[in-house]
């Protein structure tokens, strides 16, 4: 069990966990009408550079060249360490990176003047840890779309370890070229803002975002992060298994002894393509949780990748904390086969646990066990 | 006690399974044409081979030969073992792959092409051929560190019912391949004691 010390989400919704939890709340969403390089309409929840790199300038006052991930990264993890009131510096402190592409729109531009090792995920790694002075080798994982919850679950092993009293853990994607052709060549992308769980869900839209969490290990009321578990379906590389082998058995270990009743809500992956939320609802009615309520934030914020795990970590603790079930957004026409409970308004609970679900490429499937700890 | 019961290594000039050299005459230029010939010298018979991009394929390779010297049971799902491997450039070799169908003058991005753009999907195609149900993982390290794949090793028997782990370091990049593949065992008689020493020796 680790504890919750900060948070901090960086997206098109805001700079802020207060302004995107805000945002959320008031049904907003940052996807836009955007283009793919083909020049395919497509919808996407895209940062502004210019303020972000405006930000960057104002926050640390660095002459130095930092691409945008690596600026949405630092300020992500400067906001939520700075709320925390830790020291970046310690050699009690230890830095988890969670992307999937990092850097790799450097790839195309042959000319970008930054040494060769830069699209090196290692490399963005520890430009992090070494941005504020850590003197640890970060760790960093790259598990497709579940690498949010690795990293979490990474978290919990370094302070268990004992080595470590924080633990800060950032996640940072953005849409490059890159991301989205191999998307559209996968006809996985909605044109239009998707609809998570519902039956005229088509796809998905891809988010950029950059999103913290520093947890510790001294006990504290609030937000705690119980257990985590990461299982495969041995199926399909690019498909979910039609039983959701790996879901339900990352449910079941995650879940341990607690009964599925005490769950208050499932954060789910919800990606909107026709397959994967059909095999989340397979998952959780085989881990008895079909009467849980569920939603998914992608219709809000799109698919952030590697920041997924910890930015939907993120807003779903806020709603757990204030006794909250959200509504999933984009969801009007139930489009599921079997049982699913899934959120259509904002609703009350009293429950203290909460669960967070992600599927990737690779059969990956994880899940977090949250408690809003007294 | 946790033992290494197998260990295969690839490098471009030879494999070795638990100290001994596979006679395989390469004919092959390194890289992509190498693997191929350990594919056919191994006569294993599964046509998606052909599709994996190389990290897959090292990676594949070398789990397939540490997974035969145990007479693995791959038919049989099987939710006590896992995969962990961790390597230097992800799959930078695809993405450089993927990178020039995306070529404004020259755009088909293809969706074979983009999906081993991430590095985990080698854990993925490992799991799917032995119906391997337990965790999948992959961590990215500057270089071949044995302290930390160590640590990536405890962290994945510290998860419920997991009591093996195939485990490692799998690189592959611009033809070049560095590959470790091992198995570790919860409760094994025998096999090679399991600790940071050993793992940098046999690399």
């Amino acid at each position: 069990m680790i504890y919750k010390l900060s948070d901090n989400i960086i997206s098109s919704l805001g700079f802020t966990t207060t302004a995107n939890y805000q945002a959320v709340l008031e049904g907003k969403s940052g996807i836009a009408p955007g283009k793919d390089p083909a020049g395919n309409a497509i919808a996407v929840s895209r940062m502004d550079p210019g303020k972000l790199e405006e930000t960057f300038r104002a926050v640390f006052n660095k002459k130095e060249e930092y691409t945008l991930p690596e600026q949405v990264m630092l300020l992500s993890a400067h906001i939520a360490m700075e709320e925390a009131g830790i020291s970046a510096s310690s050699v009690r402190t230890c830095f988890v990176l969670s992307s999937t592409k990092g850097n790799i729109h450097l790839l195309g531009l042959p000319s970008h003047g930054f040494e060769k090792d830069r699209v090196h995920l290692w490399h963005t790694a520890g430009l992090l840890a070494g941005f504020f002075g850590n003197p640890n080798v970060p760790v960093t994982v790259s598990n497709a779309c579940i690498s949010g919850a690795c990293a979490q679950i990474a978290a919990i092993q370094l302070l268990d370890q004992g080595n470590y009293d924080h633990v800060v853990v950032t996640g940072v994607d953005l849409a490059p070229d890159f991301i989205v052709s191999g998307f559209q060549s996968f006809k996985s992308l909605d044109g239009e803002r998707c609809r998570p769980f519902d039956a005229r869900r088509k796809g998905l839209n891809l988010g950029e975002a950059a999103a913290t969490i520093v947890y510790g290990k001294e006990k504290q009321p609030g937000i705690a992060l119980v257990s985590g578990s990461i299982r495969n379906d041995a199926n399909h590389i690019s498909g979910p298994s039609r039983t959701g082998e790996g879901l339900f058995r990352a449910l079941k270990t995650a879940l341990g002894n607690l009964p599925a009743g005490e769950i208050a809500f499932i954060s789910a992956h919800g990606t909107a393509t026709p397959y994967n939320d059909q095999m989340e609802a397979i998952a959780f009615s085989r881990a008895g949780l079909e009467s849980t309520p569920v939603f998914s934030l992608k219709a809000q914020f799109g698919h952030t990748l590697g920041a997924a795990g910890i930015l939907e970590s993120v807003i779903a603790t806020k709603a757990l904390e204030q006794g909250l079930i959200l509504p999933s957004s984009g969801y009007e026409q139930p489009g599921i086969e079997g049982a699913i409970n899934v959120s259509t308004t904002l609703s009350k609970t009293d429950k203290r646990f909460c669960l967070k679900t992600l599927s990737g490429f690779g059969g990956c499937n994880a899940v977090l066990l949250f408690e809003n700890a007294l | 006690m946790k033992r290494i019961t197998s260990y295969c290594r690839i490098t471009d000039q030879q494999v070795i399974l638990n100290g001994k050299e596979l006679e395989i005459s390469f004919s092959g230029d390194p890289g992509s044409a190498r693997l191929t010939e350990i594919y056919r010298y191994l006569d294993v018979k599964y046509p998606k081979f052909h599709k994996m991009d190389n990290l897959s394929k090292a990676g594949f390779l070398a789990s397939e030969i540490v997974l035969r010297s145990l007479d693995y049971d791959s038919e049989t799902p099987d939710g006590s073992t896992s995969v962990v491997f961790a390597n230097r450039s992800a799959s930078l070799d695809d993405d450089k792959r993927f990178q020039e169908t995306i070529d404004p003058d020259n755009y088909y991005p293809s969706p074979a092409v983009f999906v081993y753009t991430l590095p985990n999907i080698v854990t993925g195609e490992v799991a799917i051929r032995n119906k391997i149900l337990g965790e999948t993982s992959f961590f990215i390290l500057e270089d071949f560190d044995a302290e930390k794949i160590h640590i990536f090793i405890e962290w994945a028997f510290s998860s419920p019912g997991i009591n093996r782990v195939l485990c490692g370091w799998t690189e592959y990049l611009d033809g070049l391949c560095d590959v470790l593949v091992m198995m570790v065992e919860k409760e094994s008689p025998k096999g090679m004691d399991y600790n940071i020493l050993n793992i940098n020796q046999l690399y």
